[in-house]
């Protein structure tokens, strides 16, 4: 299930193939889901997540008042802006694109829930007319990735030569300040974020151009020898 | 069509190593014998490296004649009184107790090639089967009209970390209300392409609190320099009015300096200056020249391992190689340090070689929470370590971005300092 999921994580197809959600301005049945955290509409307050208004083409953890967690500013000061190809990463897997996120919402698997979801949460937005259908980084992207990707099991020592790279800013000792502690994670939490650079789904300059060069084969080497660390 | 990770892996290794077959040990002495030369950036991070994967197998010595390394690297943010001098400096004893390498204080003072054997200053002979350089580098003579080593004290480079940087602080703390500040600027190639400007930028930083009508020139051999986008907006927005740039199109090049005096004079006109910072022409650490492996100023080596063109069995890491399209910076020795290390064990003790892979980043601050950054990643070809793929800042970036890239810098100086003292 989890590496279906990610097949799609990419910017599901049915951006790609111009697919809107269901009705023409979405399905609110499906904010159910949300709806015990969020808020939308003309008298959306903040609850335990921040209110949904005015989401798409405004950059990830930037709603004044709201506290959000140190990822999610990060990923925001990072340049991470909210637009239908990252939201429908965010929502079918929060950790892929915030690792530490404090929105503990396992995700939705289904992509049809999710592009009635954002149909519907873009009648919030100013203009949702002048919303791209889909940004350029989820056209042309290949959408038929091996679901195996999870299930790669990576040698670690390959990945311990690999990680030589990784530890000049990300410290073996689990330090950080400053950058982000990568050992000790579920391998598919790691694979998931690698990937989420890979396809510039997350911002990032250094971490997109490292990522952009593995292999998945890499990846999962360096998946597992970052879990094993002692 | 998939790489299948097995044979790819196979597949490079078997081609490295019929590169390096392993060396033939003369007979009479136990484990294989590395020396490492320079105890900084690439040679601290080549003996951890080779100590640490080798888990004995290996007889790893690092000559070195400072007890403490004082970095090159934060020196600007030391300068700029963001960091103190206690923040830059390490000691060996992590290496030598916890990864057993022998760590001796001391010169290296000629290199035998044809014996294969180090000879340091204080007498001692060390015999290697590889040897591996990072001395880092030394300056170029007469490549300022008027400054010799001799004038360090008057007129700092500031350009090895220590003493030098402690110096200038002092000298700029000291200046009179409404003085002067000069650098001079080396020629391409030189360690650290933003050093100097970043340097400008801290000296500046303090400065603007402590004596704000104080002026800084700077005389510049070259035309433009690294991130000078950046640095110029930066230079606008914090320290309007205060920083002059002379360029090489301005006769930024056509300098000399008079230390007992303290003039200046660019393109013939002289200037009375408070602080001159003289940062001259850079070549390779002496020792690379004196084992005979430069041409020229620098030591050009092979791109998949670091080997000098010269000798199959001398490695040269770090600002002192001639490699291809890396900056000299301690990122990149640092890279290199661990591509070397892994082909000397592989040719050493027979452990797998995987292929060279480089990447470099280089933050700058240019004024509190205002960090910047360039970087790129590289490949090894035949010719060259070759860039591959890069980025940089953008001017206009908004400050939150701009603190979050500074507060990754410091967490790159805790992760790479971890990576060469363990
Ligand atoms: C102001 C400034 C700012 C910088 N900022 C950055 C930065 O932000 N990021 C970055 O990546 N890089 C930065 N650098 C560059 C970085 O410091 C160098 O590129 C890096 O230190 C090069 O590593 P190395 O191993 O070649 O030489 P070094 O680190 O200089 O090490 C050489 C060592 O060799 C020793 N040695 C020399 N000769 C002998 C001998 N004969 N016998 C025994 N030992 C010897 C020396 O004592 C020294 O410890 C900066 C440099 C400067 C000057
Ligand atoms: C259990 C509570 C909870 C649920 C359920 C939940 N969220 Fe969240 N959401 C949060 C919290 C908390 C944050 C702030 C996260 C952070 O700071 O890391 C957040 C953040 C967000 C953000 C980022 C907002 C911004 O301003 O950057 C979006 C978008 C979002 N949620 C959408 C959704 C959608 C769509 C759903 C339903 C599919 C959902 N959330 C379900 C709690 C929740
Ligand atoms: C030049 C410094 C640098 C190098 C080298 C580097 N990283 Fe990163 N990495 C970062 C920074 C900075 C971040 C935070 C980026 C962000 O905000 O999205 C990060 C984020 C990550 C994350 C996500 C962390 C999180 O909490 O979301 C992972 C996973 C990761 N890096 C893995 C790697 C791996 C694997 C390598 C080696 C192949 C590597 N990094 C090399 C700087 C670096």
């Amino acid at each position: 299930m989890r590496a279906a999921s990610t097949a799609s994580l990419v910017a599901a197809a049915w951006l790609a193939a111009g697919a809107v959600g269901a009705a023409e301005g979405g399905d609110a049945s499906v904010f159910a889901r949300c709806a015990g955290c969020h808020e939308v509409g003309p008298a959306a307050k903040d609850r335990i997540g921040p209110h949904l208004n005015g989401l798409f083409g405004r950059r990830a953890g930037a709603h004044a008042g709201f506290a959000y967690s140190e990822s999610m500013q990060r990923a925001g000061n990072d340049g991470l802006i909210w637009t239908a190809a990252t939201l429908d990463a965010y929502i079918e897997n929060p950790r892929a694109l915030v690792s530490k996120t404090r929105m503990s919402f396992r995700g939705l698997a289904s992509a049809q829930d999710r592009a009635d979801l954002l149909a519907y949460l873009r009648r919030f937005s100013d203009d949702p007319s002048d919303l791209p259908e889909a940004e350029p980084t989820a056209r042309g992207v290949d959408h038929d990735i091996d679901p195996s990707i999870l299930a790669l099991r990576g040698d670690p020592e390959y990945g311990e030569y690999l990680s030589a790279e990784c530890v000049t800013c990300h410290r073996v000792d689990g330090g950080d300040t400053g950058i982000p502690s990568i050992t000790r994670w579920p391998t598919e939490d790691f694979v998931v974020a690698m990937q989420a650079y890979k396809r510039a789904l997350r911002p990032h300059p250094v971490m997109q151009m490292l990522a952009g060069r593995l292999s998945d084969e890499e990846i999962a080497a360096l998946a597992a020898y970052f879990h094993e660390i002692k | 069509m998939k790489l299948n990770r097995r044979t790819f892996i196979g597949a490079s290794a078997a081609a490295a190593a019929s590169l390096h077959a392993p060396t033939v040990l003369a007979e009479g002495h136990g484990k294989p014998r590395v020396v490492v030369i320079g105890g900084g950036a690439g040679g601290a991070t080549a003996a951890r490296y080779l100590a640490k994967d080798s888990q004995g197998q290996l007889d790893v010595t690092l000559v070195e004649p400072s007890r403490t390394y004082v970095s090159c690297f934060f020196s600007n943010l030391y300068l700029g009184g963001f960091k103190d001098i206690e923040d830059i400096s390490h000691t060996y004893g992590t290496l030598a107790a916890k990864y057993g390498i022998n760590v001796v204080h001391d010169w290296a003072v000629d290199v035998d090639r044809e014996s294969k054997v180090v000879t340091l200053a204080g007498g001692a002979r060390l015999p290697y089967d590889k040897l591996i350089l990072s001395p880092g580098i030394d300056f170029v003579e007469d490549a300022v009209d008027g400054w010799s080593i001799a004038s360090q004290n008057a007129m700092p480079h500031a350009y090895k970390g220590g003493s030098q940087t402690e110096l200038l602080k002092a000298q700029v703390m000291a200046m009179p209300e409404g003085g002067t500040f000069a650098m001079v600027a080396p020629p391409n190639p030189y360690r650290c392409p933003p050093g100097p400007y970043e340097r400008v930028s801290m000296v500046a930083h303090v400065l603007k609190t402590t004596n704000p009508t104080a002026k800084i020139i700077v005389a510049d051999p070259k035309e433009k320099f690294s991130k000078q986008a950046l640095f110029e907006e930066g230079w606008g927005k914090h320290y309007s009015g205060m920083i002059d740039w002379i360029g090489a199109d301005f006769g930024g090049g056509v300098v000399s300096v008079d230390p007992s005096a303290m003039t200046l004079t660019i393109d013939g006109e002289e200037t009375k200056v408070d602080v001159c910072n003289v940062i001259p022409a850079m070549k390779a650490g002496r020792i690379a020249e004196l084992a005979g492996v430069t041409d020229g100023n620098w030591a050009p080596v092979n791109a998949a391992d670091m080997s000098t063109k010269a000798d199959d069995d001398v490695y040269v890491l770090g600002d002192a190689s001639r490699q291809g399209d890396m900056p000299k910076s301690g990122f990149s020795a640092n890279a290199q340090a661990k591509v070397c290390a892994n082909a000397v064990r592989g040719a050493l003790t027979g452990s797998k070689v995987f292929p060279a892979k480089f990447s470099n980043t280089c933050w700058s601050l240019i004024a509190k929470d205002d960090g910047v950054k360039v970087g790129a990643t590289y490949e090894a070809t035949e010719e060259k370590i070759a860039k591959v793929d890069g980025f940089i800042s953008a001017t206009g970036e908004d400050r939150a971005l701009r603190k979050t890239t500074y507060e990754e810098s410091e967490g790159w100086y805790a992760g790479m300092t971890t990576d060469m003292f363990g």
